[in-house]
């Protein structure tokens, strides 16, 4: 590890043929949405550049974002993306344990000080100082601010160590926040979804470790290339949106035709990702192909934004009130309505005894 | 820019009539409420959408043409409020009324609890405003002003979401979705604040029938011809 690898290398140590190589290169530049030269850039890149190490760490999280990382649909793709960048740490996918494990990165900070990849799957939860997600005695907090001092740039996998997911959920008890609020002085790239889609964590790791930059991110902090869409813009489905048919039950005839899923809650049409074009499990599927709404698993707090069953959802109210903006505008605009007319009363009864006490000066 | 009618005395003893609502005042009020009308009933449709057409897809256009009529609404209602702001500056003294509230005078706050009070039947003396009386100021300012700020806002903010990254809406207006906490929560509020204005539109129709009815100054009639008749005998 100590030598200077370029990527080429490595993944020739690795079994892989310049034929496969090649063909990666092609793919990724394809999956980039980059012109057909840049396969010849990336072939370059990855024999000329030695590879970034990658450490992968884990907080608060459910390791989605790792099964889905591994199950890229391109299984050439992933078995050159993991030998690609190396991950000299991984909790779940290394071999190392214990003492060891915990040894590697330190060796990672002497060696490649400002220099690696800091992937975060998962976030750090602040409550009784860290306590609820410890890993080799000590809070995972401190080991992602420690990693964090030495990389290079920062990775935020997933919805979790994106936006904070369902361990920051209301009323959110571990006080779990994302990533960017705990680290604020490395650039950070947000993936997020839960999980993301195989085919765009490798996209997007291929692109840093080729071009040794982010690519170019939206407001949010999310890669354009993936994250610019929203589900509803490419969904096969939309058809049927803007012809007004929709599916009202999961068992008529709306859901038997492949009607738009809108009025079921779907949030397509307020989710960034990339599931209506890449889709899932090497482009077999996807929630609103399976006939499901989508949930919109990639947008901040989306565990909290009420039923994932209705179009209309629960407003975040200050206070914790729980209700929809139908029902509160109802009753505010129901309650002005009873209002006014109690209040045309009274002015009638007002006025008219007014005349019958022998009018006021101004009638 | 005053119109020397309506710059007269704030109690026009034996005035009969004062130019409160200018021309551009007035057909804004009316684009303003017809806009907003069309933009509640297919806002209502977008969320809660028609039985569906039975059919092919490609035989109806239900959601489209109710979004586009929404979308076409939208710009009359905020093409027609950038040039309501415009008119506040160069339009007499009675279209600034509803931008700002004059909190720093204390006949205002005077006249404002007088006007709570004769709305409570507590008092019989009546306003002696020419314009918006201070209570009508206020709701106006709060409820309608300030919430076609937020709807231009967050409605334009959506709209940036289908015209695309880097479209003009989502230059202006998109960073106000992080800002709420993502597209699903800004229709949300969307939704509410279209339920805000029409309990305000249901109140300030109550409230200007009755001043017409009641009350010593036209109202309705005063946003249709501009001048405001006072009863005072």
């Amino acid at each position: 590890m100590g030598i200077q690898k370029t990527f080429y290398e490595a993944m020739r140590e690795h079994g892989i043929t310049r034929r496969s190589f090649l063909k990666f290169c092609s793919l990724t530049a394809a999956g980039l949405g980059l012109a057909p030269e840049f396969a010849g850039t990336i072939a370059h890149a990855l024999e000329t550049k030695p590879r970034t190490p990658v450490i992968w760490l884990h907080g608060l999280e459910c390791t989605c974002c790792t099964e889905s990382f591994i199950r890229s649909g391109h299984p050439l793709a992933a078995d050159v993306v993991l030998s690609m960048i190396s991950l000299d740490y991984d909790d779940t996918l290394m071999a190392a344990a214990g003492h060891q494990a915990e040894e590697i990165l330190e060796q990672t900070i002497e060696k490649y000080d400002g220099n690696f990849i800091l992937a975060c799957e998962g976030n750090p939860p602040l409550n009784e100082d860290g306590m609820y997600c410890f890993q080799g005695g000590k809070p995972y907090v401190e080991k992602l601010r420690r990693m964090a001092s030495h990389c290079k740039a920062i990775i935020a996998w997933g919805s979790c160590a994106s936006w904070g997911c369902v361990q920051a959920a209301h009323p959110n008890p571990t006080r779990a926040v994302p990533i960017h609020k705990v680290i604020t002085d490395k650039p950070i790239i947000k993936v997020p979804g839960c999980p993301p889609i195989a085919e765009v964590m490798t996209g997007v790791i291929a692109y840093m470790l080729t071009f040794d930059r982010f690519p170019e991110l939206d407001r949010q902090g999310r890669p354009k290339m993936f994250y610019s869409q929203r589900n509803h813009d490419k969904c096969y489905r939309r058809a049927h949106f803007d012809a007004g048919q929709f599916v009202e039950r999961f068992d008529d005839e709306g859901a038997r035709k492949g009607y738009c899923l809108y009025k079921m809650g779907c949030k397509g049409p307020t989710t960034y990702n990339a599931c209506s074009t890449i889709e899932w499990n090497g482009g077999l599927s996807w929630p609103v192909k399976s006939g499901h709404g989508c949930l919109g698993c990639s947008e901040d707090n989306f565990w909290d934004r009420g039923s994932f069953y209705s179009a209309v959802n629960d407003l975040n109210v200050p206070g914790g009130i729980e209700s929809t903006a139908d029902k509160i505008g109802g009753v505010l605009a129901g309650a002005a309505a009873i209002g006014v007319a109690a209040h045309a009363a009274a002015s009638v009864i007002s006025h008219s005894r007014n005349n019958t006490k022998g009018g006021s000066s101004h009638d | 820019m005053n119109s020397n009618v309506a710059s007269g005395p704030r109690d026009p003893v034996g005035q009969q009539a004062v130019y409160v609502f200018e021309a551009p005042v007035r057909l804004w009020h009316w684009l303003h409420t017809f806009s907003f009308l069309i933009l509640a009933v297919t806002g209502y449709l977008i969320a809660h959408p028609l039985p569906s057409p039975i059919g092919e897809p490609s035989d109806h256009f239900v959601m489209g043409n109710l979004r586009l009529i929404h979308f076409i609404s939208a710009y009359v209602f905020a093409i027609g409020f950038a040039v309501r702001i415009y008119w506040a500056f160069v339009g007499n003294k009675y279209s600034r009324e509803i931008f700002y509230l004059p909190i720093w005078k204390a006949k205002w706050w005077k006249e404002l609890l007088f006007e709570v009070k004769f709305y409570l039947f507590l008092t019989k003396d009546k306003d002696s405003t020419l314009g918006h009386n201070p209570l009508a100021q206020t709701a106006m300012f709060f409820l309608n002003t300030l919430f076609t700020f937020f709807m231009i806002g967050t409605g334009f903010a959506l709209y940036g979401q289908g015209l695309g990254d880097g479209s003009w809406a989502d230059r202006m207006f998109g960073w106000i979705i992080p800002l709420l906490g993502g597209g699903q929560a800004v229709r949300n509020w969307h939704i509410l604040g279209m339920w805000i204005m029409l309990m305000f539109a249901i109140i300030h129709m109550y409230m200007a029938a009755r001043a017409d009815i009641m009350g010593r100054k036209s109202s309705v009639s005063a946003m249709i011809g501009g001048w405001r008749l006072f009863r005072d005998e």
